[in-house]
Order: C-alpha cells, then structure tokens, then sequence
C-alpha cells in the first residue's frame, strides 16, 4: 500500500467513525425530540425527568431496553425472528454514507506512525464517508434491503396483527419506492449526474437554483413518497394501533424493538438528508459564494446550514405526525399507484419537452435564466394539479366543506 | 489513487482511446466496508447485550399464556400463516414492472443532459417508450390491479 492510500483509509476510518456517532447520537436524540414535540403540540408536559429537562431519556430508555425481557411467542420463527431487526438496522445505517453535509475539508498531512509506516493526504477530503460513482442510487437501492427486516419480521412472529402490518408495510413501501424513483429522474434531467457532489454543486449557481424551484412537482412527489417510504403519519398503515396493535414489531420487546425504532428514525433522518440535498441546496447557502471558497470556517458553517435544513424537516415530520390524521389503506394505494406514478411520467416527459425547449428553441445561456425558465414552466403544471386535478379533496386531506348556514359564527345569546 | 491497488481496480492501463480510463474502480467502496463491519458489530453487540443482560440481571418467567401470540387477550386461533389476499402479490409484480421502467429512464435522464444534440431523438425515443408503458399501465387499471376493496 502506498502512503496515499494509507492516507485515504485513515481520512475514511475517521470519517466513518464520525459519522456514525453522530448518527446514532442525532437518532437517540430524535426520539426525545419526537415527544418534545408531541407534549408542546398536545399543551401537556413532556419526559422530564431523567436529567435536566429529561435530556438523559434516551440514555435511560435504552439502559430500559436493553434489561428488559426478551420474549419470542411459541410458533415464532427464530432465525428470522432475530435476523429481521438487525437487517432493519442495518440498511438503515449504512445509507447517509454517501449524503455529502459540507463543504470539502482541507486536509493536508505527512506523517509516519511507529508501526503502520507512513501516510500522506493532499488537498480536500469530501465531507462525506465516500463519494461513490453510482451517487443517489446507492440510497435507492440500499432502502429497498430495509423492506426486507419489516416483512420477516412480520411474517416469523406467528402473529396475525405481525403479519398483516408486515404485509401492508411491504405494498406500501414497494409502491412508493416507484412513485420515489420517478420522482428523482427530473433531478437526473436536470443536473445529468447521478453523484451527490454534481447535485449540490449545480444547485450553488445561483441565487434561486435550489431545484425545489425548476422541479416542484418532483420535489412535492418526493417528500410525501418519503413519508409513506418511513411509515410516518398519514402514512402510518402497517403500525394503526387502532386496527393492527402495533404492526408488524407487535411480539418484538427488548433491544430488537428498539432496533426496529433506531432503524425507523434513520430513515427519517435519511429522507430529510436527501430532500435536503436533492431539492434545497444541501450544504449550500444561499445568496453568497463565500461557502464554496473551501477553507475551514466554510466547512463548519455549511455543515450547520445543513444540519438546520435537515432538523426543519425531521421536525416537520413530527409536526405532520400530531396534525394529519390517518389514511384508508385503499386510499394511499390509489395515492400511489393512480396518482404518483402517472403523474411522476407525465411530469417527466414534461420536464424533458421543457429542457428541450429552453435550451433549443429558446437558447437560455445562464443557469439562472434555465432555471427560471423552467420555473415558469412549472407553474401550469402547479396549478393544475393543486387547483383542477384536486379541487382540495386529497392535498387538503380530510376538509369538510361545511353548508354556508353553519360556518356562520354563532351569536350570542 | 487508481491504480494503487490492483485488487480493487480494474483499471485500462493506457494506449486505446480510452487511456486512464477506470472500468470498475471500487476504492470508493473501501469506506462502505467499514460502515458495513461497524453496523454489523452494531447490531450483534445490541441484540447479544440484551439477550446477555437479560439472561444475567432480567428476570425470566416463561408462562404459556406470555408466550403465546398476542391477540388482543383472546385465546389464539389457528396459526398466524393463514392465507392472505392475492392483491399483495400482484403489487409485488407490478412494484417489479414499474421499478425496471424506472431504473431503465436513469440512463436516458442522465444521456439527455449529456447529449445535447441529439435530443429531440431521445425524447421521441421516451415518449414512445412512456405510450407503451402507459397502454400496459391502462390494462392494468382496467383489469382492477390496482382498486382495494
């Protein structure tokens, strides 16, 4: 091995490390965050007591789980019993390696250790674990292995509630995995890049080319997939406790439960970091070109600016979670399969017929009169399908248009 | 970086057209590897801890009712691997139909950016692929794949 590999694998070792624990941290917190939240949105006091403002919870709850009794009903598989929340787990974890959360970080070293011989880096290290070839397909593709943990481990706890949570959760995640990958292709139209560092690099060219802008029926369809990919509320089918107890982690107690949950979380963070980056920027800030000049001031204040955007939508999660309630699983399938996918092509071919246009025909020159362009192009697409196509039965959920006699507030007697 | 280790490359050492060009490099992957045994060490050390602890500090009290199958506190009936509706397995095909239509618009989403001059091309390429699909995608609707009852 040569010092410039050696460098490498150190820098990956460090990095890997890093990024772990602050997963694993952000994950544990996120959980206390989540009942925060929930005590704020019901006005009622929240986990309090372990430490100052019941910040030690987490510690405590998996101190909890981990001395809990372990019970695995009679009929269960066991193999696949224990394997299922390890797999969950697993696949969850090892997706955000490749999500880049800052600016390169300079590094420069030449050193030689006692016995491991000499190791040399130069120049910048990417902030992410790696920067891979296949870019966001990896995310993709590696968030289709976690179906697999939900669906054994509701089909080997030989329980009914188990298996049918586990079954819905498997249709629901597979369908929206469809809606998902239609939903990115845009972003592929755009940029002509499927690595990460591509995505945020077109998306610093100006002042408004976040591609939330150019692509906001993509960005619309990604973020509700999300949600129904993580099984959060609306989307929370395979765990309705007022119909299935708890789904498919029904008979699961002790840590395997809680690797069910730590893996459910890091999906949440997971999807937040890609919108974050696909459609927002990522670690960009917006109206300055000072974050991209490199250097290690920009590195720890465009990894705050990320860390911001990806708490706004992990909070928003949590907000959709007390203020939606829950669909009709025969309504998120129509969801999914009648409206996403067809909408997810027809949004494609558009977006395609679009580009073809603004750099043909209609010659834009500068990214930001692309990117315009193709926002105005957006705009029709917009107020079709919120206006025409909904008329505010599906979008604005549940809405009860009340007779004009009854909205009228009542007087007083 | 390349060609530093040839286990992990399959790189064209030169000549050809394509000089320095990598076919499959898999330092990228290195870090992967890393997380990998970190999350696999994660996850035995979970679920072992718990199973040690509790078998060391927990109590354990088998009793037939705790370890029979949670039914809301009924008596259980039958087994749990009972037959279920065939429509599970018909999103599974279709998940598999659309999501090859999917992976296969990644190249030409990536080709169109690239390709400038052949655009009108590869549109026309992508909307006679998107009509058959979408005579398929109408059969299926019609048939009543996708309508829960």
């Amino acid at each position: 091995m040569t010092p410039e590999l050696k460098g490498f694998v150190l820098v990956a070792v460090v990095k890997t490390a890093a990024v772990f624990t602050f997963l694993m941290l952000l994950v544990a917190y996120s959980t206390l965050l989540e009942r925060w939240i929930a005590s704020w949105m019901q006005d009622r006091i929240g986990p309090n007591r372990a430490g100052p403002k019941g910040l030690f919870q987490p510690i405590a709850d998996g101190l909890k789980n981990l001395l809990k009794e372990e019970v695995i009903p009679d009929g269960a598989n066991k193999v696949f019993f224990v394997i299922a929340p390890a797999i969950s787990l697993m696949a969850a974890l090892i997706i955000p390696l490749t999500i880049p959360w800052a600016a390169p970080i300079p590094l420069e070293f030449d050193m030689t250790l006692p016995v491991l011989g000499r190791f040399v880096h130069h120049g910048a290290t990417p902030a992410t674990v790696t920067v891979l070839p296949i870019g966001f397909l990896w995310v993709l593709a590696i968030s289709s292995v976690g179906v697999y943990g939900i669906a054994l481990g509701g089909w080997a706890s030989n329980n009914k509630y188990s298996l049918l949570g586990g079954l819905r959760a498997t249709a629901q995640m597979v369908s929206y995995e469809v809606a998902m990958g239609l939903s990115v292709i845009p972003v592929l139209l755009l940029v002509g890049n499927v690595s990460f560092v591509e995505i945020v690099s077109v998306q610093q060219q100006g002042p408004f080319s976040w591609l939330a802008l150019p692509l906001a029926l993509s960005a619309f369809i990604f973020l509700v997939s999300g949600f129904a990919e993580t099984n959060r509320v609306p989307f929370d089918m395979p765990e309705a406790e007022s119909e299935l107890v708890a789904g498919y982690h029904t008979e699961y107690s002790a840590m395997k439960f809680s690797a069910f949950m730590i893996g459910e979380f890091t999906g949440m963070v997971t999807i937040s970091m890609m919108f974050v980056t696909l459609f927002l920027g990522g670690w960009d800030i917006p109206f300055t070109h000072w974050d991209e000049a490199g250097g290690m001031l920009q590195v720890v204040a465009t990894a705050g600016v990320f860390f911001v955007k990806m708490l706004f939508f992990l909070f928003l999660f949590m907000w959709i979670r007390w203020t939606l309630p829950r669909f009709r699983y025969d309504q998120l399938m129509a969801l999914g399969w009648k409206i996403f996918i067809p909408m997810g092509l027809a949004y494609i071919l558009y977006i395609a017929v679009a580009l073809w246009l603004v750099d043909g025909p209609l010659g834009a020159a500068s990214t930001a009169l692309r990117f315009g362009l193709l926002f105005l192009f957006n705009i029709p697409v917009l107020v079709l399908v919120f206006r025409v196509l909904d008329r505010g039965r599906l979008i604005r959920g549940v809405s009860v248009h009340l007779p004009a006699s009854a909205s009228r507030p009542a007087r007083a007697v | 970086m390349t060609s530093v280790w040839p286990l992990l490359t399959l790189c064209r050492a030169s000549a050809q057209p394509l000089s320095g060009w990598c076919v499959l490099n898999l330092t990228p992957y290195i870090p992967i590897l890393f997380m990998l045994a970190i999350v696999v060490i994660t996850a035995v050390a979970m679920l072992g801890l718990s199973h040690g602890l509790g078998l060391l500090i927990g109590t354990r009290h088998k009793t037939p009712v705790k370890q029979s199958p949670y039914e809301s506190g009924m008596p259980v009936l039958g087994d749990a691997r009972e037959r279920f509706s065939v429509k599970f397995y018909l999103v599974a095909m279709l998940f598999i139909l659309f999501d090859i239509e999917t992976v296969f618009m990644m190249p030409w989403a990536v080709a169109f950016q690239q390709m400038v001059a052949d655009r009108l091309f590869l549109l026309v390429e992508m909307l006679v692929f998107v009509f058959i699909l979408a005579i398929g995608y109408l059969y299926v609707w019609k048939r009543g794949a996708l309508q829960w009852d």
